[in-house]
């Protein structure tokens, strides 16, 4: 459905970004503040200008659409709703552009503040409402409209954990309801693996990973997106063959196949995919050097092999308990080193 | 407590002493004067007197010159705030200083150099004449006053929007693109009336100083076109009727407070809206 394909120069904001968002999609992009997320969206919106590079949307160029003829609209992080309107006023501002009745915007209001749950808060002042509420305002006020692709930057933010948990819910049921595409920014990968169809995970104006939320979080494509994206304990390695890798002095069979030969790889093992064990013979044997308590597990730092691993277990250790360590051929993930100094630094946190 | 509010008390008396002798006293002698004769009674002839065809032509002339002058500085304003706001901040604010600049001078002067502008052989005529046009009249015309009264109140209506301006959300107008409203539906529905206690604020100091200007009609303006303002000079300081100066500037305060009390009502009405 679309076809973004873009350039941006003096500061390289986004560099050659191309990226296909497809019809009824619920999109995320991911990533830390000032990866160029944010521009990408602004594009998309139609407030920035790529300085070259087209936006394609249904086969059409619209790179040089305005925002108010793009048949997008964008709930904004700071919800921007209009303080000198009511809820009802706020809501119908769009239609009423757009030249619709009377009637149909009566409908139409009634329909959204349904959707986000206002019901009945047609005349209520905007600036007395609670962030959550304004927010649910803000995303009314976007899908009266019917746009095809909504633009969501980072909606959630200002919001309280708790309302930032069931908002999540909110934003998955609108969009299920309205079939509309959602275009989310997010810099929390919490969000991102919990909402989306498709994950884009962005660093230094590069596009790192395209992939659906169990996709970057099992198979990350670099250290970057590994180490990104949830806990991870990422190791220099060799890989001797197919399915056999070398790691600290010692050689692990893998699922990984078609790295070349005696070549340096990343290697990534998920902390909760780390078995510990009483010590043995010929496994890697590391002493606890320290746990914290987080609830539902123990986060265990083991030094083994020259390394301080990072392990997350549900049964308590002792600091300076003696313990080895196991890996599943599965859980080890095989990424390919950064290929130039320049694709090292994007990898680099 | 008490040592404290005592204190804050304390911090009033020299406010207290400055409105009661330098503004409540001239404003009881005015009235006095204005509605008293020679002999000291009760009269209101000296007010009655605006109904008379060279004070009345006097005053109409102010409020139309000084509603022009506002209108005009509201339409400069705002195009120049909007693209100010656009700009970097330390952009802005520099070349919002320049515009200030104006006010640095003193008013006479630059009126003054006004003069030396529109004299019949004035540098825009040598100008015109260079370019081989034709001459213009503007010395003592309306439209000299005007200009001086722009040049020198452009300022006042420039500061108080700008800042009303550059404190609104700049997402809020591209809220209102996305929605589909195009520049100009934006600048109505979204801009002018968020901006509008700053347009508000500008409008009463522009307003006020050009309905009771003396100074740039004078000079720009000639004998022979009399603003409000030099009626009043000229009753006190040639014709030395106080009385009757006093009247004619009670009238022009009424002027005023009416303007006040219009700004008042429309801000009240848009804060009880919020």
């Amino acid at each position: 459905m679309e076809n973004v394909v873009k350039t941006f120069g003096s500061l390289t904001v986004l560099d050659e970004i191309e990226l296909t968002i497809h019809e009824n999609e619920f999109v995320t992009l991911l990533g830390p503040s000032g990866c160029g997320k944010t521009t990408l969206l602004r594009i998309l919106g139609g407030f920035e200008m790529p300085d070259s590079g087209k936006v394609i949307f249904s086969g059409k160029d619209i790179t040089n659409v305005p925002p108010n003829k793009r048949p997008i609209n964008t709930v904004f992080q700071k919800y921007s709703l209009f303080s000198h309107m009511n809820v009802e006023e706020n809501i119908a501002f769009g239609p009423k552009n757009s030249g619709k009745s009377a009637d149909y915007i009566r409908g139409k209001i009634s329909y959204a503040l349904k959707l986000v749950n206002l019901e009945g808060y047609e005349k209520h002042d905007v600036t007395k409402l609670s962030g959550g509420q304004q927010q649910r305002i803000a995303i009314a006020r976007a899908i009266v409209n019917e746009p095809k692709v909504l633009l969501l930057d980072e909606p959630l933010s200002a919001l309280d954990l708790k309302l930032r948990r069931s908002m999540r819910q909110e934003l998955v049921r609108i969009k299920r309801e309205t079939g509309i595409t959602f275009v989310f920014v997010t810099h929390d990968q919490e969000e991102a693996l919990s909402m989306s169809d498709t994950v884009v995970v962005m660093n230094q104006g590069y596009i790192q990973q395209v992939g659906t939320p169990e996709n970057v979080y099992n198979e990350p494509e670099n250290a970057f997106v590994a180490d990104f994206i949830g806990d991870s304990n990422i190791i220099d390695g060799v890989m001797v063959h197919d399915k056999l890798v070398r790691i600290l002095g010692r050689e692990y069979p893998c699922v990984d196949v078609g790295f070349p030969l005696e070549s340096p790889v990343d290697v990534q093992i998920r902390p909760e995919d780390i078995t510990l064990d009483a010590p043995q013979e010929d496994a890697l044997n590391g002493v606890v050097t320290k746990i914290s308590f987080w609830g539902m597990s123990y986060d265990i730092i083991v030094s083994a092999g020259g390394f301080d691993w990072l392990i997350q277990s549900i049964h308590r250790r002792e600091v300076g308990e003696e313990v080895s360590l196991h890996l599943d051929p599965e859980n080890i993930q095989i990424m390919a080193k950064p290929q130039s100094e320049d694709e090292a630094k994007l990898v680099e946190q | 407590m008490f040592q404290s509010v005592t204190v804050r008390n304390l911090f009033l008396v020299p406010f207290c002493l400055w409105a009661g002798i330098f503004i409540f006293i001239p404003l009881v002698c005015i009235i006095y004067y204005g509605l008293t004769n020679s002999g000291g009674s009760f009269t209101l002839d000296n007010i009655a007197i605006i109904t008379q065809r060279e004070y009345y032509y006097s005053l109409r002339l102010s409020v139309v010159l000084a509603l022009i002058t506002t209108i005009i500085c509201l339409l400069l304003a705002y195009p120049l705030c909007l693209i100010l706001i656009e700009r970097a901040k330390s952009a802005g604010t520099i070349i919002i200083l320049l515009f200030v600049l104006p006010l640095w001078m003193n008013t006479l002067l630059s009126t003054m150099a006004w003069q030396t502008i529109f004299e019949r052989d004035g540098i825009l005529n040598q100008v015109l004449r260079l370019l081989s046009m034709p001459d213009m009249t503007l010395i003592n015309t309306p439209t000299a006053v005007v200009i001086g009264m722009i040049y020198n109140y452009l300022p006042y209506m420039v500061l108080p929007l700008y800042v009303t301006l550059s404190k609104i959300d700049k997402s809020i107008f591209e809220a209102a693109r996305d929605l589909g409203a195009n520049s100009w539906q934006t600048f109505l529905k979204v801009t002018l009336p968020l901006s509008l206690p700053g347009a508000i604020s500008g409008i009463t100091m522009v307003f006020i100083p050009a309905l009771t200007t003396f100074a740039i009609s004078a000079l720009l303006g000639g004998s022979k076109l009399l603003l409000i303002g030099n009626v009043i000079e000229q009753e006190f300081t040639v014709e030395y009727d106080w009385h009757l100066g006093s009247a004619l500037s009670i009238i022009l305060m009424i002027f005023i407070v009416i303007n006040m009390v219009l700004t008042i009502f429309f801000d009240m009405s848009r804060r009880e809206e919020e």
